[in-house]
C-alpha cells in the first residue's frame, strides 16, 4: 500500500526566500499526522505543494501513489484540504457551496452525504443562510465540510481550530477522531501544541523550511522533555549547592528539573538524609510544548 | 464533464444572483447611448444608403454591449475569487484547464448575449432595424463574446488587484471598441485612422455583426469572420498555456 503523503526533498523558494528547504516525510495511512513549527516555517507552503496550489521547485510529491503534478486529477481525488485562511465565496449559501463543491469533484448526486456532513458540523440550521452572514466558527465548519464533499481518504487541515472557541474546538477534535477512525489519513497543523500531543500519533518539527524533528509522539515527549518537580519545603534554608536540579524557588517552594523519572529517587534520597521533610509534592508530566521550544532553540 | 457543467453553472449563477448590476445597468446605459447620439447626430450622418444614423448605431451599441458584459463577467468573476481567496475552491478539486476555460469562457458568452439580447430589446423599439443574414448576426455575437470572455480570463489570471484589471479595461478594452466603429463607418476617417482601424479585432466583430442587420458592411464578412475566428484561436491558445502552467493562480 503507498504511504498516504509522500513527499521527497521538495525545494520551493520565493524570490530570496528559501520556503522549504528539502523537505523530505511519509505519512501512512490511518495514522493522526502533526505538522508544527514557528510562524513562517513553511507549513502552509508544504500543504500547497501537496495540494497542488504552488509548484516545487526541485522534489515530488505523491498522495496515495498518484503524483501531484504528473497524474493530477487521481491525486487530487484522494485529498481533501481545509485552508488555513478563512476563504467564502459571497455569493452562495452554505449548501450551495457544498453543492458546488461537489460539482467541481465531479459529484452529481451528493444530496445525502452533505446532508451528513452538516449534521456533523452543526451546521444543518444553517443550510440556507447567505456564506457572508456566518460567524467566522462557522465558516471554519463549511471549510470543513467542503473539503470532505468527495470522501477523501487524506484529509489536511490547516490550523483548524485558529479563532474558535472551546466547545467548537472540541467538537472538531472529536469529529477529526471519528473521520479517523473510519479510515481517513489526517493531517493538521496547529500552534496549540496540547492539541498536537491530544491528537497526533506522529509529528514533524518545520523550521525555516527544513524538517528539524520527526517522530512518534510518544518519543519525542520521552528524548526531548524533561519533567519538572515542584516541593515545598519545611525550610527557607538549604545547605550550599544542595540540589543542582533547582531551576526557580519562590520561598519555600523549590522547582527541580529532571531529565526523567529515574532522577526523582535520587531526590528523595537526599531529602532523607538531610532530614528534610516535603509538605506538598507536584511532578509535572513532559509536554510537547517543552519538547518544541528545545528542538527550535537546538536547531538555531 | 459534471466539474466543467459544475463551473459552468456557477458563472452563470454568479452574474443571475445579481442581475440588477449586470445585466439591466448595461441596458440602460446602452439606451442612453442611442438616445444621446441618434438625438445630437440623427440626419446629419449617413453611412449606409436608405440607413438613418439611429439604425446605423443600433448593432454598434448592441455588439459593444455584448463585447464588454462578456470581458466583465469572465474579468470580474476571477478576480473577485482571486482577492478574496475563494479561488481554491476552484483549484483544489481536479478541475482541467481546458474545463475551466470552457466553462468561463461560455458563461460569458451567455452574460453577452443576455445583455447584447436585452439592448436589442429596448432599443429596437426607436428605430426601423432590417435584420437581413440572422446567421451572420449570432456568428459575430458568438465568437466576439467568446473573444472577450477570453480575454477577460487572460486579465483576470494577471491582475492581482482591481485597479490593474481597471487599467486593463480603461486602456485596452475601451480604446479598441470605441475606436472600432460602434458609433461611425471608418470610411468616414481620414486614411490613416483608416488604417489602423484594420488592425483592430473588434473593428470586424463589429462590422461583421453589422452585416447581418443591414446586408452592407466596410469590409467582406468573410473577412471579417476569418479575422474573428483566428483571433479567437489565439487568444484562446494563450489562455490555455496560461491556465496550464499554473500562472499567477499557482505559484
Ligand atoms: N506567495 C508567497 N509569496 C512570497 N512569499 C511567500 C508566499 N507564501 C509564503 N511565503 C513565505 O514563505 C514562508 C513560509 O510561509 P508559510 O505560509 O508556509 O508558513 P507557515 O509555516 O504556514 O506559517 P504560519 O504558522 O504563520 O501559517 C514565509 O516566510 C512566507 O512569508
Ligand atoms: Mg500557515
Amino acid at each position: 500500500m503507498p504511504s498516504a503523503i509522500r513527499i521527497r526533498d521538495v525545494r520551493k523558494r520565493y524570490g530570496a526566500l528559501q520556503a522549504l528547504d528539502g523537505v523530505s516525510l511519509a505519512i501512512e495511512p490511518g495514522e493522526i499526522f502533526g505538522l508544527l513549527g514557528p510562524n513562517g516555517a513553511g507549513k502552509t507552503t508544504l500543504i500547497s505543494v501537496v495540494a497542488g496550489l504552488a509548484r516545487a521547485d526541485s522534489g515530488s510529491v505523491e498522495v496515495m501513489g498518484a503524483d501531484v503534478v504528473g497524474e493530477y486529477r487521481r491525486a487530487r481525488r484522494m485529498l481533501g484540504v481545509v485552508p488555513q485562511e478563512l476563504v467564502f465565496d459571497p455569493f452562495f449559501t452554505v449548501r450551495e457551496a457544498l453543492e458546488l463543491q461537489s460539482g467541481y469533484f465531479g459529484i452529481r448526486k451528493n444530496a445525502g452525504w452533505i446532508d451528513e456532513i452538516m449534521h456533523n458540523l452543526d451546521l444543518t440550521t444553517k443550510a440556507d443562510a447567505n456564506m457572508r452572514s456566518l460567524s467566522g466558527g462557522m465558516k471554519r465548519r463549511v471549510l470543513v465540510a467542503q473539503a470532505l464533499v468527495h470522501k477523501p481518504p487524506v484529509i489536511v487541515l490547516d490550523e483548524p481550530t485558529a479563532g474558535v472557541d472551546v466547545e467548537l474546538r472540541q467538537s472538531l477534535w472529536k469529529f477529526v477522531r471519528s473521520l479517523n477512525r473510519e479510515g481517513h489519513t489526517i493531517v493538521l497543523t496547529t500552534h496549540y501544541l496540547e492539541e498536537a500531543e491530544l491528537l497526533c500519533s506522529r509529528i514533524a518539527m518545520l523550521k525555516a523550511g527544513r524538517v528539524v524533528a520527526l517522530d512518534s509522539t510518544k518519543n519525542l515527549l520521552e528524548n526531548f522533555s524533561g519533567l519538572y518537580l515542584k516541593l515545598r519545603l519545611d525550610r527557607q534554608e538549604l545547605p550550599v549547592d544542595f540540589f543542582r536540579e533547582i531551576v526557580s524557588r519562590d520561598g519555600d517552594l523549590y522547582t527541580l528539573k529532571l531529565a526523567d523519572f529515574a532522577e526523582l529517587e535520587g531526590v528523595l534520597a537526599r531529602l532523607r538524609e538531610g532530614g528534610i521533610a516535603i509538605i506538598e509534592f507536584e511532578v509535572q508530566p513532559p509536554d510537547l510544548e517543552e519538547v518544541f521550544m528545545r528542538i527550535m532553540n537546538r536547531s538555531e | 464533464m459534471t466539474s466543467f457543467l459544475t463551473l459552468f453553472y456557477k458563472e452563470l449563477l454568479r452574474f443571475w444572483k445579481v442581475a440588477f448590476q449586470t445585466v439591466a445597468a448595461p441596458i440602460l446605459t446602452s439606451l442612453m447611448y442611442l438616445l444621446i447620439f441618434a438625438h445630437a447626430l440623427e440626419g446629419r450622418v449617413t453611412v449606409y444608403e436608405n440607413v438613418g444614423y439611429s439604425a446605423f448605431l443600433v448593432p454598434g451599441l448592441v455588439m459593444m454591449s455584448v463585447l464588454q458584459n462578456a470581458f466583465a463577467n469572465s474579468s470580474s468573476s476571477l478576480i473577485q475569487s482571486k482577492v478574496t481567496g475563494n479561488v481554491v475552491f476552484m483549484l483544489l478539486p481536479p478541475i482541467s484547464y481546458l474545463e475551466f476555460f470552457s466553462a468561463y469562457v461560455l458563461a460569458a458568452v451567455a452574460r453577452g448575449l443576455v445583455v447584447g439580447a436585452g439592448v436589442l430589446a429596448v432599443t429596437v423599439w426607436f428605430v426601423d432595424l432590417p435584420v437581413r443574414a440572422p446567421v451572420w448576426v449570432l456568428a459575430f455575437a458568438l465568437l466576439g463574446s467568446a473573444i472577450l470572455g477570453a480575454m477577460g480570463l487572460i486579465a483576470g489570471i494577471w491582475a492581482d488587484k482591481f485597479d490593474q484589471l481597471a487599467a486593463f479595461q480603461n486602456f485596452v478594452i475601451m480604446p479598441l471598441t470605441f475606436l472600432s466603429g460602434v458609433f461611425y463607418s471608418i470610411h468616414s476617417l481620414p486614411p490613416f485612422w483608416q488604417s489602423l482601424s484594420h488592425l483592430n479585432p473588434f473593428f470586424y466583430m463589429i462590422d461583421g455583426f453589422r452585416y447581418g442587420f443591414f446586408g452592407a458592411s466596410d469590409v467582406a464578412p468573410a473577412t471579417s469572420l476569418t479575422v474573428v475566428g483566428v483571433s479567437f484561436g489565439v487568444l484562446s491558445l494563450i489562455t490555455l498555456a496560461m491556465l496550464r502552467t499554473g500562472y499567477k493562480l499557482r505559484h
